[in-house]
């Protein structure tokens, strides 16, 4: 059965892209990544929440906190369709996506569904962006 | 159903390996009008309901410039809905943002289905792996490929 284990090909087939578990690379959770987690709990009260910076996949400066991907697991997204659970975390995180995050990979379930998959999926490899070539100031 | 969509995913992986090549017709590029007048909600309203898959990415189909985009681009081959529309939010920041307020949708790529928005990158993944883009393109009187693959598996 096809899961995240489908992009996750893709990101290996086409080159290791590094996803690092936090903006820096050096263990510290950026202000931004910190928010992120603070509003999710706040809002969601969630189970799970897993929130990895993958800013340094991206043609974006080191150190950057453009692009995340987040599990939340809460009850809260009970009866709701994947849309809807989706603009909740929008509307947690209106702040953040109003100003610097701009890609932000969510995976909304309930706890049923967490335990009947629980992994963080992985994202795509770059393609580059807005920018010519990866690295591009 | 498992077994065709493995080969299918292994074709997908080619296809992602090596976006763009090999494709004799794809998806019709369109642009939304430059100098057109602003994106209106009423304009982008009409530009959503002109065609029945409507996909608003980074880049083209022949040549995304975005991972996420590129993976609506690849499920979209995959169930072999070759006539959509796709605009290049690069090429255009008006449409760029206007797009994001009039979805209320702070993110690209965006996909809208029969005028309705349907959801980014994880919900149209979502809805590949459980069944429901196959469903819902039936509605749109599409017929998605991966009907056939299984059939070809069903019959062997």
């Amino acid at each position: 059965m096809l899961r995240g284990r489908l992009l996750g090909r893709l990101v290996s087939m086409a080159g290791c892209v590094c996803l690092s578990r936090s903006s820096t690379g050096s263990g510290s959770v950026g202000p931004v990544e910190a928010a992120i987690r603070a509003k999710l709990e706040q809002a969601l009260s969630p189970e799970v929440l897993e929130l990895r910076n993958e800013s340094g996949g991206h043609a974006v400066p080191p150190g950057s906190e453009t692009h995340f991907r987040v599990a939340v697991v809460s009850s809260r997204f009970e009866g709701l369709s994947p849309l809807q659970r989706h603009r909740l975390v929008h509307e947690a995180l209106s702040e953040e996506l109003a100003g610097q995050v701009h890609a932000l990979a969510i995976q909304a379930r309930t706890p049923a569904q967490w335990r009947d998959n629980p992994e963080l999926d992985k994202s795509p490899p770059c393609l580059g962006g807005s920018k010519k070539t990866r690295g591009t100031p | 159903m498992s077994g065709s969509l493995g080969r299918a995913a292994a074709a997908l992986l080619r296809w992602g390996h090596v976006a763009g090549s090999g494709v004799l017709r794809g998806p019709g590029v369109r642009a939304a009008g430059s100098g057109a007048g602003g994106r209106s909600a009423e304009q982008l309203d009409a530009l959503v309901k002109k065609d029945k898959v409507v996909v608003f990415i980074k880049g083209t189909p022949e040549k995304p410039q975005c991972g996420f985009s590129n993976a609506v681009v690849q499920i979209l081959r995959l169930h072999g809905v070759r006539d959509y529309a796709a605009y290049n939010v690069l090429d255009d920041p008006e449409l760029r943002q206007g797009i994001k307020d009039y979805s209320n949708w702070p993110t690209i790529p965006q996909v809208y289905l029969n005028g309705e928005f349907v959801g980014g990158c994880d919900i149209l993944l979502q809805m590949h792996h459980n069944g429901d883009l196959v469903e819902e393109l039936k509605k749109l009187g599409i017929r998605s490929e991966l009907l056939d693959a299984q059939q070809d598996q069903d019959s062997k």
